[in-house]
């Protein structure tokens, strides 16, 4: 085709392969760890329904849109939709999980710092999606 | 190739044409009408979000319902109305003369395939769905709004088949019709992505064509396949849908990359870097394509393993992707570049394709595709590539085409303003998105708190919006103007480019 040498272009490719398995690596590996939920987290059972959401703790309380949680304990959300696909959302802990109508899936956080957050949902769900949010209340231990 | 406008024939012989460059004008004209309808869409859906709704005030469009199917059009109509068809244009135009074959193979397939979009798109623009474009499972079934969602289905149905009529026709056209003293390695690059892009058309859409029916019968409550009341699995769908529209999103691209093939060697005067990685690299898009779709479900629950083979498909396609970057940058290397509108929109468009690809490297990390997710970082990664690669290389197209569709040159004034302003507003509109996502903002919201930072970006994109519909206020009156009143071209060379490097567009063929 064409008389010139295309090594730059090899050169390039490996340089771009290398660079795309080291984020793969880092991202394998910090997923690993993101996802192994630490023995003894209280779970919340998280219910979503078109427009809002349902919080279960472990000793029968319910909230609903607003979640108390304590700084410094593991939760692991259980998360459940009556209705349609939602996806629960902490922002500002990077929690996100879709809620599956049929499904159960889970995610965990441990909040380490006293404050108020917002929760929402990041899926359409319909005429109030944009409206479908709560507030999560992270408390310093009770006892 | 020259428009009627100088030798005016009636308009039913263009209708009812099967000529290769008749049906290209009518999937050009048609496109660009629904690129100028769903830009405004999106203009509207800018203006809802330039404030938040406190006490009544801020709230332009009447309720969530209305905004719901707005942002579900736009998106419907500048993907399958505008994105496709325009590309189905480029290649009626070219493919057939650069395989130097009298036409395509199908003649009367090519129109059929053409005048399925029209009642397509009339199902679409009638009924306003409001699912969003990916009709997710259990809401469109249980809560989304007849016989809008029914038309919906009706009409993606039929843009489905018409697609894979199109794509069957080129692949002949492609494979079978070019001139037998032509090699498969002598076929442009432009036709090499429309032979890639057909390829994967007609393996992606029939498992969609397929979910869509059964979704149809689901909302009939006939079958349960993705109602969990019934059984079903919601989830299944998405497997089915981004099966059929990852690859997609190559369709979109890859004809995309083919026009700035054809547009970057011609204005920088030099044959192109390499030949064999452009091929290379599409063959390698086309078949990675099938390796990704996972990545647009992290969040559904996938196990840790699907997720690092889906990230792991989906970073084996950025090499490829470099690729064609590198051998545009190795093209425009010590060339004599005139940077002429259409090379300004092509060059544009790297840069952008350039940041779409670095957005997507982040998404599909996968700790980090959970605080982009669904958010509007999202919104701004893919209009990276649906607008700032795929319409800027196709604007670039039309600029490029147009002394050969209409026999005159557009103003290189305006066209020039309207690269600087879709330029910048672009990177207003999408670049801001992307950090707006990193704060947390969902998509497909109509209203969002009045966070002070949400409220200053959704500005600043909103104004970004406005400054590109000026743009396209300006192309629209240049392209009409210059079509009637415009200078007389020089078909043998519109743009001063001398002949050397110049492909011989002289070569017509006769209408039949």
């Amino acid at each position: 085709m064409s008389g010139h040498s295309n090594y730059p272009e090899w050169i390039y490719v490996a340089v771009v392969i290398a660079l795309m398995a080291w984020v793969g690596a880092e991202a394998w590996e910090a997923e690993r760890l993101v996802e192994h939920i630490p023995e003894g987290a209280e779970v919340i059972k998280v219910t979503a329904q078109q427009w809002f959401w349902t919080f279960e703790h472990e000793d029968g309380t319910k909230e609903i849109g607003e979640l108390h949680v304590e700084v410094g304990k593991a939760y692991k959300f259980e998360i459940r939709s009556k209705d349609v696909i939602h996806s629960f959302n902490i922002h500002d802990y990077v929690v996100l999980m879709d809620a599956v109508p049929g499904r159960v899936n889970t995610v965990w956080f441990a909040p380490d710092a006293v404050g108020v957050h917002d929760i929402q949902c990041r899926e359409y769900c319909g005429l109030i999606h944009y409206n479908m949010r709560g507030t999560l209340y992270v408390e310093e231990p009770s006892s | 190739m020259v428009l009627e406008l100088q030798k005016p024939r009636p308009i039913w012989q263009i209708m009812f044409s099967t000529h290769h460059t008749d049906i290209g004008l009518l999937y050009l004209i048609s496109s660009l009408a629904f690129l100028f309808l769903g830009g405004s869409l999106a203009l509207a859906i800018r203006i809802e979000l330039f404030l938040p709704n406190i006490e009544g005030t801020g709230q332009i469009i009447a309720d969530s319902m209305t905004f719901n199917r707005i942002f579900t059009v736009h998106g419907t109509t500048l993907i399958f109305l505008f994105i496709i068809p325009f590309a189905s244009a480029v290649g009626n135009y070219f493919v057939p003369i650069m395989v130097r074959y009298k036409d395509m193979a199908y003649p009367k397939l090519n129109a059929i395939a053409f005048w399925m979009i029209p009642p397509a798109a009339v199902l679409v623009w009638l009924g306003f769905a409001d699912f969003t474009w990916y009709a997710q499972p259990p809401y469109s079934i249980i809560s989304a709004p007849g016989p809008a969602a029914d038309m919906w289905i009706f009409g993606l149905k039929i843009l489905g088949v018409s697609s894979v009529l199109g794509a069957i026709n080129f692949v002949i056209t492609i494979l079978k019709c070019k001139h037998p003293d032509m090699s498969i390695g002598q076929v442009p690059l432009l036709a090499w992505s429309f032979l890639a892009t057909s390829v994967i058309i007609i393996v992606a859409i029939p498992t969609f064509a397929a979910a869509l029916l059964m979704l149809l019968t689901d909302r009939l409550g006939v079958s349960g396949f993705f109602n969990p009341a019934m059984g079903g699995d919601p989830i299944a769908y998405s497997h089915l849908f981004w099966f059929t529209f990852h690859p997609e999103v190559y369709v979109l691209v890859l004809p995309a990359i083919g026009m700035m093939y054809e547009i970057i060697p011609r204005f920088s005067r030099k044959p192109i870097y390499s030949y064999n990685s452009g091929v290379f690299a599409f063959v390698m898009l086309a078949l990675v394509a099938f390796s990704s779709w996972g990545h647009h479900m992290f969040a559904t629950g996938m196990s840790f393993t699907e997720k690092t083979v889906f990230m792991v498909g989906t970073l084996a396609a950025v090499p490829a992707s470099a690729m064609h970057v590198f051998n545009f940058i190795a093209t425009m290397w010590n060339g004599r570049i005139k940077f002429a509108t259409p090379m300004m929109w092509a060059v544009g468009g790297i840069a952008l394709f350039f940041a779409a690809g670095a957005g997507g490297v982040v998404n599909t990390a996968m700790p980090l595709d959970f605080s982009t997710h669904d958010s509007y970082w999202v919104v701004g990664h893919f209009h990276l590539f649906v607008m700032g690669t795929i319409a800027f290389a196709s604007i670039g197209m039309v600029y490029y085409m147009f002394p050969y569709v209409t026999g005159r040159m557009y103003n290189e004034t305006a066209g020039k303003i309207h690269f600087f302003l879709s330029f910048v507003g672009t990177i207003l509109v999408f670049f801001t998105q992307h950090v707006l996502g990193l704060y947390g903002m969902p998509r497909r919201v109509f209203d969002y708190p009045p966070i002070p930072e949400w409220i200053a970006m959704n500005q600043i994109a909103s104004v970004g919006a406005m400054i590109i519909g000026v743009s396209m206020a300006i192309f629209l009156v240049n392209m009409i103007y210059s079509s009637g009143k415009g200078q007389l071209a020089n078909t043998e060379d519109p743009f001063g480019l001398g002949g050397k490097y110049y492909y011989p567009f002289e070569a017509k063929n006769p209408h039949h």
